[in-house]
C-alpha cells in the first residue's frame, strides 16, 4: 500500500487500469489464501481419516487407550502409554543433545568462524541433513550402537550409576541410542535454521554493543542471541517436529520393547516406530484400528507439544524479542 | 538430414508394430500380500510370462495383513498370506475364499557364542528361553542336551522381530503347540506381546543384533540363515530326534503334517521321524467363484502351472515344495474354482 501511494507511475494512471490492478491484487490474495488453506485442509483431512480408521478402537477402549500400557495383538488389548512415553522421552533426549550443539555451531558459523571455514562447514551440515534416515539407522545398528555398548554406556554407568536413569543391563539398543540418533537427525535442521536467523540479526546491533565496550561473548549474548531468541526457539520447534515423527532410524536402534522403564539403557518404543513395524502384517480389524489410533495419538501429541512450545514462547520470550525501534 | 531419416525410420517401425502390439494386449492380474514367499512368486510370474505371454501378473509384497485386506475388498484377483485366515476374518469375506498352499519355510534358532558350536535344543527349552526362564548359557538344561560343548557362564539376550511377520507366526505357533503356558500367556500371531527380549526389524535386524551381542539368541528364516551362513541349532522333533533344519526336513514335515480339507493347517511339530518341527506354509487366497470369467480362467491356468512346474522351482530358491500327495489335493481343489 505504502509503495503504491508513493509510486508516481501509479498516481498518474487512468482509473480503468487501476481497477484492473485491483482485480489482480484481489486474485493474488485469493490465490495465496487458497494455497495457505491447502495445508490446513490437509491436516484436518489427515485427522478425520485417522479418527475414521480408529473408530473401532476408540469405541472399544475409550480413554483407557491413553493410560493403558498393555499392547497385546493376540488378545486384542491395546494401550498407547508406552509409545507416548517413548516418543516424548526419545525426542527430549534428542533435543537436549542437539539444541546446545546446534546453536553453538550456528553462533560459531555466523559470529566467530573465519570466512574461509564458514562455507565448507555449512556444506557439511547440510550434507548431514541429506543422509536418508534408513542409512543413518543402518549406521546406528552397525557402528553407533556397538560403540555405545562398549564405550559410552559402561562409562555412563560407572560415573552416574547412582541415578536410576543409568542402571540395569546394557544391550546397546536402548532409549538413549534412539535419542542420540534423533539428535543426529535434528542437528542439521536446527543448525541451518539458527544460522539463517543469526545472520539476519542486523550488524548495527552488534556494532552498538561493541561501541558500549562489550566483549565478544557479551555482544553475542546480549545483541545477537537475545535479539534472535524468538527465531531460535522457532528453529527448535521445527527440530522437535522432526524428532517426534522420526521413524526408521529410531526403530532400528531403540530396541522396540513396549515397556516404560526408568533406565535409559532399557529398550523402548515410539508411536511412529510401532506403526511402521506392525502395520504391514496387522490382521484383525481391532488391531488395525488400534494402529490407526496410535497415528491419531501421534498427531495429537505433536499438536499439543507444539501448542505448549508456542505458549512458552509467548510467556517467556514475548516482550524482549520484538526489535526495539 | 541423417537425423531426420532416423526419426522417420523409428516412426515407421512404431507404426508397423502398432497393430501387433494391440493384438498382444496383455491381461493384467493383480495380487498382493506376504513378503516371505515374494522371491519365489516373482520367479513364477516371470517364468509364467514366457508360458502364457497374454497375461502379466503383478504382485505387490505388502505383507500378509495387506494381502488379506485387499482380497477381502476385492481390489486384487488373489491375495497371499503367511498365516491362514482366522474363522472370524473369513466370516467377513463376501464370498467363499479358498486357501491354496504354495510352499513352506522354516524358522531356525541362531545364536552368538564363542566359536559358534552346533547346538541341540528341544521344544520346552526353547519355550523357557523365550519366556525368560532360562537366563544363562550354562543352564543345566542347555548343557545337558549338548554334551561336549562348553557353554559359557553368560547371560542370554533374546532378540525377536519387532515388525509383524510370518516368521514370528511360525515361531510362536510352535511355542504355543509345545507349551500351554506360552499359548495362554503369549499366544499366536504375526506380532505378540513378548515376555522378554529386544525387538529388531526384519531378518536382517535380528541377525545384526545377534551377531553383535555376545550371548544373544534369536530366530530367523531358514533361507536367510543359510544364505548368510549363520549358525543354527538342531531341534528335537515330536518323534524325539534332533533334526537339522533343511529343505528336505521341512518337506518331510509337510508330508507328515495333518492337512485338513480347507488347507488351513499348521504344520509345526508333526509326527514324522525326519521332520523339522518349526515350519509353516504360505498360501494364496482366491475366491471360489471368480467374478471376471476371463481373468478367472487365466488365474486357474496359472495355479495349475504353479502346482506342477512352479513347485519344481521351489528348492532352487530354498523353499520347501509341497509333497506330491498334497499337490494332487490342491490341484483337485483348483478344479472347483468357477468362472
Amino acid at each position: 500500500m505504502a509503495m503504491a501511494e508513493s509510486d508516481p507511475n501509479v498516481a498518474g494512471t487512468i482509473p480503468r487500469a487501476l481497477a484492473g490492478r485491483r482485480f489482480g491484487d484481489r486474485a493474488f490474495k485469493w490465490f495465496t489464501l487458497l494455497m495457505a488453506l491447502t495445508v490446513f485442509v490437509l491436516i484436518v483431512l489427515i485427522g478425520c481419516e485417522l479418527a475414521d480408521g480408529s473408530h473401532l478402537a476408540l469405541r472399544q477402549f475409550g480413554w483407557r487407550f491413553l493410560v493403558s500400557s498393555e499392547w497385546d495383538p493376540v488378545s486384542e488389548q491395546f494401550g498407547a502409554l508406552p509409545f507416548v512415553f517413548g516418543t516424548l522421552v526419545s525426542s527430549a533426549i534428542g533435543l537436549i543433545i542437539a539444541v546446545p550443539l546446534s546453536i553453538a555451531t550456528a553462533v560459531y558459523l555466523t559470529e566467530l568462524a573465519p570466512q574461509w571455514l564458514r562455507q565448507p562447514l555449512t556444506i557439511f551440515i547440510e550434507l548431514l541433513a541429506a543422509v536418508p534416515s534408513v542409512i543413518l539407522g543402518l549406521w546406528g545398528i552397525f557402528v553407533m550402537v556397538p560403540w555405545l555398548r562398549v564405550h559410552l554406556f559402561p562409562w555412563l554407568k560407572g560415573a552416574f550409576g547412582f541415578l536410576p536413569l543409568f542402571q540395569g543391563p546394557i544391550y546397546g539398543l536402548s532409549m538413549l541410542a534412539g535419542g542420540i540418533i534423533i539428535a543426529i537427525m535434528v542437528l542439521p535442521i536446527i543448525t541451518s535454521m539458527s544460522r539463517e536467523i543469526l545472520r539476519s540479526v542486523p550488524g548495527l546491533q552488534r556494532e552498538a554493543a561493541y561501541a558500549l565496550g562489550a566483549t565478544r561473548w557479551e555482544v553475542t549474548r546480549i545483541a545477537v542471541l537475545s535479539y534472535a531468541k524468538k527465531g531460535l526457539f522457532g528453529a527448535v520447534i521445527l527440530g522437535l517436529g522432526r524428532a517426534l515423527g522420526e521413524t526408521m532410524a529410531v526403530t532400528m536402534v531403540i530396541g522396540n520393547n513396549t515397556q516404560i522403564a526408568a533406565s535409559l539403557f532399557a529398550p523402548g518404543n515410539t508411536l511412529a516406530s510401532a506403526i511402521a513395524n506392525q502395520f504391514a502384517e496387522a490382521t484383525g480389524d481391532v488391531y488395525l484400528s488400534a494402529l490407526f489410533e496410535l497415528g491419531l495419538v501421534l498427531l495429537g501429541v505433536t499438536v499439543l507439544v507444539n501448542a505448549f512450545a508456542q505458549l512458552i514462547l509467548k510467556t517467556f520470550a514475548g516482550p524482549s524479542v520484538t526489535p526495539q525501534n | 538430414m541423417k537425423l531426420l531419416n532416423r526419426c522417420t525410420l523409428i516412426a515407421g517401425a512404431a507404426l508397423a508394430f502398432a497393430p501387433l502390439n494391440s493384438a498382444f494386449a496383455q491381461m493384467l492380474i493383480n495380487g498382493a500380500g506376504a513378503t516371505f514367499p515374494a522371491p519365489i512368486y516373482q520367479k513364477w510370474f516371470y517364468e509364467y510370462a514366457k508360458v502364457d505371454p497374454a497375461i502379466r501378473i503383478n504382485y505387490q509384497s505388502i505383507g500378509s495383513g495387506g494381502g488379506q485386506q485387499q482380497i477381502r475388498a476385492e481390489t486384487v484377483t488373489f491375495g497371499a498370506s503367511d498365516g491362514p485366515m482366522s474363522d472370524a476374518d473369513l466370516a467377513k469375506v463376501p464370498r467363499k475364499l479358498l486357501h491354496i498352499p504354495t510352499v513352506a519355510g522354516a524358522d531356525v534358532l541362531t545364536y552368538n557364542l564363542p566359536g559358534n558350536p552346533k547346538l541341540k535344543v528341544d521344544g520346552p527349552t526353547l519355550v523357557d528361553l523365550f519366556l525368560g526362564k532360562i537366563t544363562k548359557w550354562n543352564d543345566p538344561r542347555l548343557t545337558g542336551q549338548n554334551p561336549g560343548v562348553s557353554l559359557p557362564d553368560q547371560d542370554i539376550v533374546v532378540v525377536h522381530r519387532s515388525d509383524g511377520s510370518g516368521t514370528t507366526y511360525i515361531w510362536v505357533d510352535y511355542l504355543s503347540n509345545i507349551s500351554k503356558e506360552w499359548e495362554t500367556r503369549v499366544g499366536r500371531g504375526t506380532s505378540v506381546n513378548w515376555p522378554v527380549g529386544l525387538g529388531a526389524k526384519g531378518n536382517e535386524g535380528v541377525t545384526g543384533q545377534v551377531k553383535q551381542l555376545p550371548g544373544a539368541v534369536g530366530y530367523v528364516e531358514l533361507i536367510y540363515a543359510k544364505q548368510n551362513k549363520l549358525p543354527y541349532a538342531d531341534v528335537k522333533n515330536a518323534a524325539g530326534h534332533y533334526i537339522t533344519p533343511s529343505i528336505e526336513s521341512v518337506t518331510e514335515a509337510l508330508a507328515t503334517a495333518k492337512i485338513p480339507d480347507d488347507f488351513r493347517f499348521s504344520m509345526v511339530n508333526p509326527p514324522g521321524e525326519k521332520a523339522y518341527p518349526i515350519a509353516g506354509a504360505t498360501w494364496l487366497l482366491v475366491y471360489a467363484e471368480q467374478q471376471d470369467a476371463a481373468k478367472g480362467r487365466k488365474l486357474v491356468e496359472f495355479l495349475n502351472w504353479a502346482m506342477t512346474k512352479g513347485e519344481s522351482m521351489a528348492a532352487a530358491l530354498d523353499y520347501a515344495p509341497l509333497p506330491e500327495a498334497v499337490q494332487k489335493r490342491v490341484l483337485e481343489r483348483i478344479k472347483t474354482i468357477k468362472y
